[in-house]
């Protein structure tokens, strides 16, 4: 719905600035988007891949950044394989190359680290870092894994039941519960163990 | 950043997809060559105990060779969106700055270079074979092939629309819509042969226009200017018509989250 792939029934989505019902258009360029949930070409190879995606995103000098990513990524290794070859983790890097291709300006990402092993979850995230640090982009998140939720993010919606049960900075949100960490938070909030905390923490 | 510039890099995209599968290059060519060579047998025999083939020799190569122009644009469309549903790319490509429009664009592209390149050496090859030239109907073949690519696209655009519908379940659309349009194109007999009822139904559709203005050129070294003018005017109605259908089974597809869903 934020992207523009599902009509909200009710409501208004703006991002930087923008309708994104009336006008994803003009921010679309500015935007990415990363899940293991959807795919590429698999008969295309990982650099024929990135090439469509950075004339779709008008890069400029797409060879140059596909060979930064290439390296930020180490996709090397795998640039000439067809993607529809690669592993699980390997598919995972491709699809964040692909989504920092235009350098956006907010990342979307559902599931980031998923299927990666721990190592290889934990150097995404280190770039994932590195990236935010550089250009100051806003990511918007989507996960269950909350050691991931604690070390990525700024803001954290709670959900549960498809609405909005709490929001604050992971700090804030363990503090209030009264737990140790994000993963405990969470099962609280999926045990319905929370309507003690509603009256003082439901976000306007 | 331009249309042009998504639209090329669709255009790539499939390219790329083909130089990577010979099976797909290869079937480009079989069909159109092996139609050609057994219409061409057929011609050869008929010539000899018909007065009305003998007298315009090559009629069914030429209107085999049409009916694959019209085959081949609607099919080669509807395929190259059907690889971005078989590989689950749609999502991704509509999360990018692509609009609906550029995808039409660069279908109706890819859909022109895949007919050239199977038509070509199909009709090159029958010079050889049967010492017939299609080319030698000369500007009047260039009229017959835009109209027939342009209701390729047009059908090529309902399938879509239905494809977004109803998802891989309606993928066979893609081979046998064109066909139930087959017995009224007046392909390789003229339209009055067919029953009343059906003559009325058959001048509703393009290819009967461009097939009679085939044999008006054959056989009576005549164009037909009212042919063209009605197939044109009929394919810009079916065009729109189909325009319409695509975008209002977007529309549908992104208030049903059907974009997501459509993949294997």
């Amino acid at each position: 719905m934020l992207l523009g792939l599902l009509t909200p029934t009710q409501g208004q989505i703006r991002i930087l600035g923008e309708d994104m019902v009336r006008n994803r258009h003009r921010v679309l360029e500015r935007l990415n988007f990363s899940s293991p949930y959807v795919d590429l070409p698999k008969r295309l190879s990982v650099r024929e891949n990135l090439n469509v995606y950075a004339r779709l995103y008008g890069v400029l000098d797409g060879r140059a950044r596909i060979a930064a990513l290439t390296e930020d990524f180490a996709l090397g290794a795998f640039l000439a394989k067809p993607y529809g070859d690669l592993s699980s983790g390997q598919k995972t890097r491709v699809l964040l190359a692909k989504a920092l291709l235009n350098k956006p300006t907010v990342l979307l990402m559902d599931e980031p680290t998923a299927s990666l092993d721990p190592e290889t979850a934990d150097w995404v995230r280190a770039r994932l870092e590195t990236y935010q640090a550089q250009t100051g982009a806003t990511y918007f998140l989507a996960s269950h894994n909350m050691a991931e939720v604690e070390r990525l993010c700024d803001d954290v919606l709670m959900m549960r039941a498809g609405a909005l049960v709490d929001q604050g900075s992971p700090t804030q949100l363990i503090e209030r519960h009264g737990r140790r960490d994000m993963e405990e938070v969470f099962l609280a909030v999926a045990r319905g163990e929370t309507a003690k905390f509603q009256q003082s923490t439901t976000p306007s | 950043m331009t249309a042009y510039g998504r639209i090329s890099a669709l255009i790539l995209r499939y390219l790329y997809l083909l130089r990577s599968s010979w099976p797909r290059l290869i079937e480009m060519l079989y069909w159109p060559i092996m139609q050609m060579i057994i219409w061409g047998f057929i011609s050869r025999h008929l010539a000899s105990s018909s007065v009305w083939v003998a007298s315009a020799a090559g009629v069914f190569i030429a209107a085999v060779l049409l009916w694959d122009v019209l085959f081949r644009a609607q099919i080669s469309f509807s395929l190259s969106f059907l690889e971005e549903v078989w590989s689950r790319n749609l999502a991704t490509l509509f999360i990018s700055p692509l609009r609906p429009h550029e995808l039409v664009a660069a279908l109706i592209s890819i859909s022109l270079i895949r007919t050239l390149v199977g038509i070509i050496p199909a009709a090159l090859l029958a010079i050889p074979l049967y010492h017939y030239s299609i080319f030698e109907l000369g500007l009047p073949l260039l009229a017959f092939f835009v109209n027939l690519l342009v209701l390729g696209w047009a059908i090529g655009l309902f399938v879509i629309a239905l494809l977004l519908r109803f998802g891989q379940g309606a993928e066979s659309l893609c081979w046998v819509t064109i066909f139930m349009m087959a017995p009224i194109s007046a392909i390789y007999y003229p339209v009055d042969i067919l029953p009343d009822w059906l003559q009325t139904i058959a001048w509703m559709a393009p290819p009967a226009y461009v097939f009679e203005g085939m044999r008006a050129v054959m056989f009576e070294g005549v164009f037909r200017f009212d042919l063209f003018v009605g197939a044109i005017a009929l394919n810009l109605v079916y065009l729109v018509l189909g325009g319409c259908a695509f975008l209002y089974s977007f529309h549908v597809a992104r208030r049903r989250g059907l974009l997501l869903n459509v993949g294997e």
